[in-house]
């Protein structure tokens, strides 16, 4: 006979308030097995836990029901409190008359009769729950970092800092990333190469990082402390290994007129290129769409020049399989495409530009050497617009809901440094708030106003116009002063909203972890847990889970690092015990389940059964592997038999449930 | 064609490719054609019989066959040879002990149809163009082949054999058929029409089981019918268990894995529509998760067993409960 303990939490008023927390220990201490049914103010705290443990003693229970918060809060707390008293923690259910009670209902009456029907579900399901033991798993002592922009590269450093061997995806042919295309940095205006670079070198060099550079993650298997990941290691047709990164081939290589993305396409690279002069690692790569030799067979002049004989236009993509503790997603961000704005006239004139190709037109290895020109006629300019919030707290389809976040700074920047440089030039930035909140960030847009004399105005551009000189008519409202203003304007810069990477969705399928509308990766709690995506194992890194500048990608980079060290200093985890299990007998073997595992934890094996009629049969069934299952319970709902069944919420338990629901 | 299939039998019995064949024998009337095995000549000279009664599909049988010691030969009417894959993908027969020879077959006559148009006493059904003749002990008469086929047949969606070793005479095509038709006149009720409509059909179960008992996609080793433990074995229809419950269950159970043999609805003696439940799954199947037919292959993954990013949200249910 079962002897079933109830335990009502007040949570102080949160749901006493709402809840007659007595009325719910009386109606409860009636229900079939119940021996004893109390309330307490604080059922967490460790007079409450006392109070429990005293009572799995006194009354020898056998199974104890807490009504109070969410599981995902203290379902954990309780269980180590039931296991100090010698019952097996899997004997502890929780109902949850906070989350799904008090805090949702306003009438007292209404509550009290809902926690009532809760607390019978899970005094329902105790009479079943059976003493289930966990099993440790060990953990893979590597990491995987999956980006290689400057989120990457820190997080990286930092696990590596602490000795663990950590790799480094990247799809372009070089780390660095956005970072790496960008001239200044906000506050301080330091040279962005100059302190990424020695960043890129560093990874680079270090033993622990191993960086996998034009390669891609295709498939991940498994679960926290034991993934495998396949990665793609794109054909480069450059070996890697032999390549110095001397830059002859791209020198002499005879197809010039390739746009270099690195530009932003302002100006041109040859079909084996090195993106750029600190690229990390320095090795050639052919573009294959436009070289010569793998177009037409014709050519050959780079494996000429090659010295160490590097040059292999047979090259084959390379599958390669490695097992990660720990993933740490840093996909980064892109500026949003511009074709839905015609307004701005960015695909009619090319002196329209976004921020992010005004920062290639300033930068010293940008396609003008570092001076600012116009690049229709590479003539200086006297009059730039800059544009804020293209697509970004865009309340239709058109852009993104949400700020970018980094525009105001960097236009700031961009205004500022225009007007160090080029004290000749009138530089106007239309906004609809200023957004500078961070540490020394009001003061840098002040010093652009106050001491660049930057005229800021408080309004948007409505429409831009190329004119027949060459200018282009900017044509905007000035709100605080209430009137039409048009503008001739040798250049327009549009500050684009930014957006997740196009990789990040397929990448969040393959981790099984969420994403937001926007396609920002979630966070397992938007205060308490902000590194940590809601997959255990997986955390997350830089731009990826939100609009960030630098110095917040850098300190969140850090911050997932040590969420990952944390894991990584384990020698085992702890395995959920909650797991699949077939019943042999009932298992006819059709593979539904394996189907459907995403961590390949079932397989199926052929066994002698002695059948009804006495003799014996091979029959081949399924078994899992409790290791490796996560107790997500696809296969349970997929097995046509109904031989697969969830240690812990099995069938019987949840009908069970529902049958005490609905009584 | 049934001397064809006789000698093809004999000669892969003589030279050893198979031990058995599992073919069709006659029952007491002329209508009353099931599965059978043969081990010799001589018995299939004495019982093989292949004629315009012989609807039964045998894939199901060889999962308890294939499974014996030595192989077995097998003829497969096109229908048939998507519920034997769909077993395949299962796992439940052992492939390399079949032997299958496919078989054209251009429909099927459905007995309980003649009789009730008023025929009985049947001898021997003759099909002739778009009639057929019927041989009875009181005369001949004559119907419209329509009104003697099975439904299953007269809404074939392929005369295509999607696996065989080898054939007899050739091979057809995928049809367009139209057998969504009544499943669509039953979306397009209200629901209290739709509600009365299957009431009534339901209602006349006699729970004998023969629809799970045909239904190749039944194979499990413990039916959930037959446990004593779920209060609704073995029972009587009683109450209203099997109106509402029996077949939407099992229904539910071979979704997407359901070839649309139409074995259930032929074999029900009470004559309930059962192929129309599992049509209804198979076109909201097709229409939410693209075209997907249950046995064409034995590597795809049912869309119901399979995730990919353009499947449709789980809200696609709400929203058609509003229509």
């Amino acid at each position: 006979m079962q002897r079933i303990g109830v335990f009502v939490c007040h949570c102080g008023t949160n749901i006493a308030a709402t809840v007659d927390v007595k009325a719910v220990a009386e109606a409860l201490s009636h229900e079939p097995g119940v021996v004893v049914s109390q309330d307490y103010q604080y059922m967490c705290s460790e007079s409450g836990q006392n109070l429990v443990k005293d009572a799995i003693k006194e009354h020898k229970l056998t199974g104890i029901v807490i009504c109070s918060c969410s599981p995902r809060m203290h379902e954990n707390t309780f269980r180590k409190a039931a296991a100090a008293a010698g019952l097996n923690p899997y004997l502890v259910e929780i109902a949850n008359v906070r989350e799904q009670c008090s805090w949702i209902h306003k009438d007292i009456a209404t509550a009290t009769d809902k926690a009532v029907i809760l607390g019978k579900a899970a005094v329902a399901k105790v009479h079943l729950n059976a003493p289930l033991t966990s099993m440790e798993s060990p953990v893979v002592k590597r990491a995987l970092v999956i980006g290689g922009g400057i989120a990457g590269i820190q997080t990286a450093l930092d696990i590596a800092e602490a000795g663990f061997d950590v790799d480094i995806v990247e799809k372009q042919p070089t780390i660095g990333g956005k970072m790496a295309q960008i001239d200044k940095t906000f506050p301080t205006l330091d040279c962005a190469a100059c302190i990424l670079t020695p960043k890129m070198v560093e990874a680079a060099q270090n033993e622990k990082i191993h960086i996998h550079s034009f390669s891609e993650v295709t498939d991940v298997k498994g679960f926290v402390g034991n993934f495998t990941v396949t990665i793609k290691k794109k054909a480069r047709y450059v070996d890697e290994t032999k390549c110095t990164g001397c830059g002859l081939c791209t020198e002499k290589c005879p197809m010039k007129k390739v746009p270099n993305e690195f530009n932003m396409g302002l100006d041109n690279r040859t079909a084996i290129y090195i993106p750029f002069a600190q690229a990390v690692p320095k090795v050639a790569t052919i573009d294959p769409n436009y070289c010569l030799m793998m177009k037409t067979g014709k050519c050959g002049v780079c494996s000429k020049m090659c010295s160490v004989g590097a040059i292999d236009y047979k090259q084959q993509d390379q599958l390669i399989e490695e097992k990660y503790g720990a993933i740490v997603v840093a996909t980064g961000f892109n500026p949003i495409k511009l074709d839905k704005f015609d307004e701005f006239a960015y695909s009619h004139s090319p002196d329209v530009v976004t921020s992010l190709e005004l920062e290639r037109l300033m930068n010293a290895a940008g396609p003008n050497g570092g001076t600012l020109l116009r690049p229709s006629d590479k003539k200086h300019p006297h009059t730039i617009v800059f544009v804020q919030c293209v697509g970004s707290r865009c309340d239709d389809e058109k852009g993104k809901p949400y700020c970018s976040k980094i525009c105001c700074m960097y236009t700031a920047k961009h205004a500022m440094l225009i007007r160090e440089k080029y004290p000749d030039t009138e530089v106007y930035v239309f906004y609809i708030d200023v957004r500078t909140p961070g540490k020394n960030f009001d003061e840098f847009y002040r010093r652009a106003v106050e001491q660049y004399n930057v005229h800021y105005i408080k309004g948007m551009v409505g429409k831009v116009t190329p004119k027949s000189d060459g200018q282009l008519d900017v044509q905007a409202s000035d709100l605080l002063a209430n009137e039409q203003l048009h503008i001739n304007a040798d250049m327009v810069v549009l500050a684009a909203a930014i957006e997740p990477d196009k990789t990040a969705r397929p990448l969040a399928t393959m981790l099984t972890t969420q994403m937001d509308t926007n396609d920002f990766f979630t966070e397992a709690h938007p205060k308490l847990r902000p590194v940590e995506s809601a997959t255990a194992g997986i955390f997350l890194s830089g731009a990826c889970q939100g609009p960030k500048d630098i110095p917040e990608t850098v300190a969140q980079a850090s911050a997932a690092a040590a969420k990952a060290i944390g894991l990584l200093c384990k020698n085992s985890i702890t395995c959920n015990p909650c797991v699949a299990q077939s019943d042999e007998l009932m298992c006819n073997g059709c593979s539904s389940c394996e189907k459907v595992c995403p961590y390949g934890a079932i397989t199926y094996t052929d066994k002698e059964f002695r059948m009804p009629d006495r003799t014996t049969a091979i029959r081949r069934v399924a078994s899992v592997n409790p290791a490796v299952c996560q107790g997500c319970g696809a296969c349970t709902v997929a097995c046509p038999s109904g031989a697969m069944d969830l240690k812990g919420f099995s069938n019987s338990q949840i009908m069970a449930e529902v049958d005490a629901i609905c009584k | 064609m049934q001397e064809a299939m006789i000698s093809k039998a004999k000669a892969l019995l003589a030279d050893g490719t198979v031990t058995r064949v599992i073919g069709w024998k006659r029952g007491e009337f002329v209508y009353d054609v099931t599965p059978a095995v043969f081990e010799s000549a001589q018995e299939l000279d004495e019982g093989f019989v292949y004629d315009d009664f012989t609807a039964a599909n045998v894939s199901k049988y060889l999962i308890k066959e294939s499974r014996k010691e030595g192989k077995i030969l097998c003829f497969l009417k096109p229908c048939d040879t998507y519920s034997f894959n769909q077993l395949i993908k299962e796992h439940r027969i052992i492939r390399e002990n079949v032997y299958i020879v496919g078989i054209p077959s251009d429909g099927k006559l459905d007995a309980e149809k003649i009789k009730s148009k008023g025929i009985t006493g049947i001898l021997s059904a003759q099909r002739d163009g778009d009639t057929v003749k019927v041989e009875t002990l009181y005369g001949i008469e004559t119907l419209p082949l329509a009104d003697a086929m099975l439904e299953k047949c007269l809404s074939c969606k392929s005369k295509k054999h999607v696996i065989y070793d080898e054939l007899i005479g050739e091979d057809g095509e995928v049809i367009d058929s139209d057998r969504f038709d009544m499943v669509e006149k039953l979306e397009n009720m209200t629901a209290e029409e739709r509600f009365e409509f299957w009431r009534s059909e339901l209602s006349k179960c006699i729970r004998c089981n023969a629809c799970r008992n045909v239904c190749p996609a039944c194979s499990c080793e413990k039916c959930v019918f037959d446990n004593p433990q779920s209060g609704v074995e073995n029972k009587a229809p009683a109450d209203s268990f099997e109106e509402n419950m029996f077949h939407i269950i099992r229904a539910f159970h071979v979704a997407g894995r359901c070839t649309d043999c139409g074995e259930c609805s032929r074999v029900c003696p009470q004559n309930i529509p059962l192929h129309l439940l599992n049509r209804k799954f198979i076109k909201d199947i097709n229409s939410l998760y693209g075209e997907y037919q249950a046995g064409e292959d034995t590597t795809s993954r049912s869309p119901l067993t399979n995730y990919d990013t353009e499947d449709c949200e789980p809200k696609i249910v709400h929203e058609r409960g509003v229509e």
